[in-house]
């Protein structure tokens, strides 16, 4: 065995991670054709930057500016003249002459049933967007059957790989289960987990470096996990909050966002949002400040901030107790 | 990076254990971080060396791994739960993995596995230090049925129990032994009257295979000689005018991967033999590995000088244990003798092998997938572009290559470009193994030139009354009477809508009941999806409740709703999954609707 180090070429395994046209030296435009129009863009960018730059509408669940596209979710598909199969418009390169179609039948169809099968899967009431992408390609995940009931605590964690209980088929089988409440500061309600990887990038190598989280399991037991299935207390979590600030579907969130919304009382109508600046240190955060009712409810951090780019440590994420906390104290 | 290391001490033997495969500790300590993130590849090796020795992972050994490794616990943890034959609890050291897959469930399994389970009784086997469990295709399915039993401890065994009835199954659960499958006899010798001469399995039953000097008398090596003598430029062309295709199933012309990485200017170069055969129905490359060792070394060797390698990987399935044995002593006696190290054969050229082994995931026989499991990760595939030949292994060029492919050079070599292409089609030049196995009087591997009829194949394999083929494997197709007259090469089964695939040809005769085979191909991919993207993560799940509800009856809607969700799974899958596994994980299904009437009552 050849116990010697073998130094990966890349900063991470797959696909080198994309760097944003912005901060790139852009030598050369590549011009290809989307939907019928001629678009040049920056070489480099990807065919999703090709429609955003034609404001062609393109739905999207695990891709984030400020992350390594992983093209997981597939909703982002687009027909590409030449390709066997389709190809994801996050990741894909522009390259001249590219042939791209967004609306296509094959494309309808695939976006439809990628709406259909996470719906049906996932309980996606906390998503943003959806119900306008439910309509606009007919998705009706009712048609996989009624919901299958949900795991008990712990059950998904137990999945062995390559094995499971054969099903009848009478019920969907679904990712429901428990919300994971074991800390003050955030909860994982994995029933709406849609495996982005969002949180897990964000937790490695795209923002905090901490390696907290994992995908464990195998296929639709996937799951995001610390080490063990540990509590996140006892892992090597530093409640940065980051994977919070990156999840597309509500799975995970704030403690107050959680609470509130079980209380029936989250209102986003209701809240103002003020973008300042974080107290704690030095480095000069920008901070959006969530506040419904005259109360701090969830703090993020602007995505184009060239301090932050979206990410935060925990004393910005989560230090703004003391703020509404002083009044009740002193009220008592 | 500062990993928080698992609170969990290590015992004294895990410790003990992990220190012998990776050296003592300490020494890590002296090289910068970034090379000690360098030794993930080793960690895939430490937990099979903790799985062989203790039967499971426990907590403490695989904090102690990461410790070692530098690797972040939970990234660890996530690479040993995608695994099939890692367990992280603790579990009896003696496994039983019972094959009920296709060709072992046209041969009576479940008969088997009810007849084990009876006699261990509801809680015997657990109080015998024993389990038994069901295990997707182990790729012995001519001598079906079969099972593989794995026993952990300080002498750890993996055997292939070959023919397997109850007796037998639990004699091994009892003697924590079994012995070795007799050895593989080609039903085609003395059978075709001489009319499909052997060409990749000449040395097939005839060579000793743990004798170097056998496979020399018996022309072993003279290929990588030629291939030393006439240099890279020679080889290079000389395959890629062969015409040589790849034989895992996506039939890529192999002369434009080597050309393409010979010319990469980024170094270095890899090569890696994959040798993860875990399509249902296949067994050739495990015949050849284990028959003929030497000459998947030597062609890995010609293959690695030529792309201007240094370091090949051989990657062997998991449950392939007798190949990985004659595998690991080929490679000591080509090592011992110059045929691999600092100067192969004194001409100055470098190349060594590094075997790795799988550890129960399908998945893994998908290139890239491939990569992440040798380098330490999840065996998640990636999007291509960029194709292996520019970011493969390591995020270098890299050639990956079947080992039926691999094989192929040998021949094209000391035959020459036009000998080789005397036989086969234009289009599709050379032979090509077929993996015959289910209903017929003599399964087994067969070598026959391209273009030769399935009828006459399986004429030649004593198949009566066929009722349907699946041709390629889980991830293929199937085939009516009708269409038996199909000329075997690329272009006429493309023509045919079908694939060659790995050279499948599983044959169901009117005692096979079909309904069973799709419920277990639909399983089967539900339980291989690496669960990364949406469509295979659950498409595969819906698409196994579909194959359910139609089997049962119990359609959701009227039949006309359930066909159309069975065309839109398809298509979805086919279209938009990232890898091949999505991508053909209806095929199957889908052609015995269409062709085989299935479901007719339910579905049309």
């Amino acid at each position: 065995m050849n116990r010697k180090p073998i130094e990966p070429a890349t900063k991470e395994r797959g696909t080198p991670a994309t760097e944003r046209t912005s901060e790139r030296i852009v030598e050369r435009i590549v011009e290809l054709s989307v939907d019928g129009q001629k678009v040049s863009v920056p070489e480099g960018a990807t065919i999703l930057d090709a429609c955003k730059a034609l404001a062609i509408d393109t739905p999207t669940l695990c891709w984030a500016e400020n992350l390594t596209p992983v093209n997981v979710c597939r909703v982002c598909v687009v027909e590409l003249e030449g390709a066997r199969t389709l190809v994801p418009s996050c990741s894909r390169k522009c390259e001249p002459g590219m042939v791209v179609k967004t609306d296509s039948p094959r494309v309808r169809t695939s976006r439809k049933l990628v709406l259909e099968l996470l719906s049906s899967s996932v309980d996606l009431s906390t998503t943003p967007c959806l119900d306008k992408w439910h309509a606009h390609y007919g998705a009706d995940p009712a048609r996989f059957g009624p919901a299958a009931a949900p795991a008990h605590a712990g059950e998904r964690e137990h999945a062995h790989p390559g094995h499971h209980d054969t099903p009848d088929g009478a019920h969907a089988a679904r990712v429901a289960q428990p919300p994971k409440l074991d800390n003050e500061l955030f909860v994982r309600d994995y029933a709406k987990c849609v495996l982005c990887y969002k949180c897990v990038e964000a937790c490695g190598t795209d923002a905090q470096n901490t390696f907290a989280i994992a995908i464990a399991g195998r296929g639709f037991e996937a799951r995001v996990a610390t080490e063990l299935d540990l509590p996140l207390t006892d892992s090597a979590c530093v409640f940065c909050g980051n994977c919070i600030g990156v999840c597309p579907t509500g799975a995970l969130v704030f403690k107050r966002e959680f609470d509130l919304r079980a209380a029936g009382e989250w209102d986003e109508a209701r809240q103002t949002l003020t973008t300042t600046v974080c107290p704690y240190c030095g480095v000069g955060c920008a901070l959006t400040l969530h506040v419904q009712a005259n109360q701090i409810v969830k703090v993020t951090s602007p995505l184009d901030s060239s301090v932050t780019e979206g990410h935060l440590c925990i004393k910005g994420r989560f230090g703004w107790q003391y703020a509404g906390e002083k009044t009740k104290r002193s009220e008592g | 990076m500062d990993l928080r290391p698992i609170a969990t001490p290590p015992s004294d033997s895990e410790r003990a254990l992990v220190d012998a495969l990776l050296g003592a500790p300490g020494a890590e300590r002296t090289v910068g971080v970034r090379e000690a993130r360098g030794l993930r590849h080793l960690l895939l090796p430490g937990l099979h060396a903790l799985q062989d020795r203790f039967g499971w992972v426990s907590p403490g050994a695989l904090g102690y791994l990461c410790e070692r490794l530098h690797v972040p616990p939970a990234e660890a943890f996530g690479v040993a739960t995608f695994y099939a034959l890692f367990s992280l609890s603790e579990q009896p050291p003696v496994a039983l993995h019972v094959c009920d897959d296709l060709a072992c469930q046209a041969a009576g399994a479940e008969t088997v596995l009810a007849g084990i389970q009876r006699e261990l009784g509801a809680t015997g086997a657990a109080a015998r230090g024993c389990v038994v469990q069901r295990s997707p295709c182990l790729g012995q399915c001519e001598r079906a049925p079969v099972a593989l039993l794995t026993v952990a401890g300080t002498a750890p065994r993996t055997r292939g129990l070959v023919a397997l009835d109850a007796r037998t199954g639990l004699a091994a659960l009892e003697r924590r032994d079994a012995p070795l499958p007799p050895r593989t006899v080609l039903p085609q010798s003395g059978r075709d009257g001489g009319r499909y001469p052997l060409r990749l399995l000449a040395r097939v039953g005839r060579a000793d295979p743990t004798s170097l000097d056998d496979y020399q008398a018996q022309g072993g090596y003279a290929a990588l000689r030629l291939a030393l003598e006439r240099g890279p430029a020679h080889v290079l062309r000389e395959v890629s005018d062969s015409g040589l295709v790849g034989r895992g199933g996506a039939a890529f012309p192999t002369g434009r991967k080597w050309q393409a990485v010979a010319a990469a200017p980024a170094q270095p170069h890899y090569l890696v033999c994959n040798a993860d055969e875990s399509e249902p129905g296949t067994f050739k490359d495990r015949v050849l590995m284990e028959e003929d060792p030497f000459a998947v070394v030597e062609a890995m060797t010609i293959a690695g000088v030529t792309i201007g390698a240094e370091l090949g990987f051989l990657y062997v399935r998991g449950e392939y244990p007798l190949a990985h044995e004659r595998l690991a002593g080929a490679l000591a006696a080509a090592r011992a003798r110059g045929y691999l190290g600092d100067d192969v054969l004194g001409k100055g050229a470098r190349f060594e092998i590094e075997l790795r082994r799988g550890a129960g995931a399908y998945i893994c026989g998908e290139e890239t997938a491939l990569f992440a499991s040798i380098e330490g990760f999840r065996g998640e595939p990636r999007s291509k572009p960029p194709f292996p030949v520019e970011v493969g292994l390591f995020g270098r060029p890299t050639v990956v290559n079947n080992v039926e492919t691999l094989v192929n050079v040998l021949p094209i070599l000391t035959e020459g470009v036009a000998r080789y292409k005397a036989l086969g089609t234009a289009g599709s030049p050379g032979t090509r193994l077929f993996c015959v196995s289910g209903k017929v009087a003599h399964p087994g591997l067969y070598e026959l030139p391209f273009g030769v009829k399935l009828s006459a194949l399986l004429e030649l394999a004593g198949a009566k009354d066929v009722r349907a083929v699946l041709l390629g494997g889980a991830a293929g197709t199937f085939l009516a009477p009708h269409e038996l007259e199909l000329a075997l090469t690329f272009e006429d089964t493309k023509k045919a809508g079908a694939t060659l695939g790995s050279g499948v040809v599983l044959v169901l005769d009117g005692s096979v009941a079909l309904e069973p085979m799709l419920l277990r191909i639909a399983r089967f991919f539900r339980d291989e999806s690496c669960g990364q993207c949406v469509p295979c993560r659950v498409g595969t799940v819906r698409q196994e409740e579909l194959v359910q509800r139609l089997t049962r009856k119990t359609c959701h809607g009227t039949p006309a709703d359930e066909r159309v969700l069975l065309g839109d799974l398809g298509q979805v899958m086919r279209d938009a999954s990232i890898c091949g596994l999505g991508q053909t994980a209806s095929s199957a299904l889908e052609s015995a609707v269409a062709k085989l009437g299935v479901w007719a009552e339910s579905a049309r």
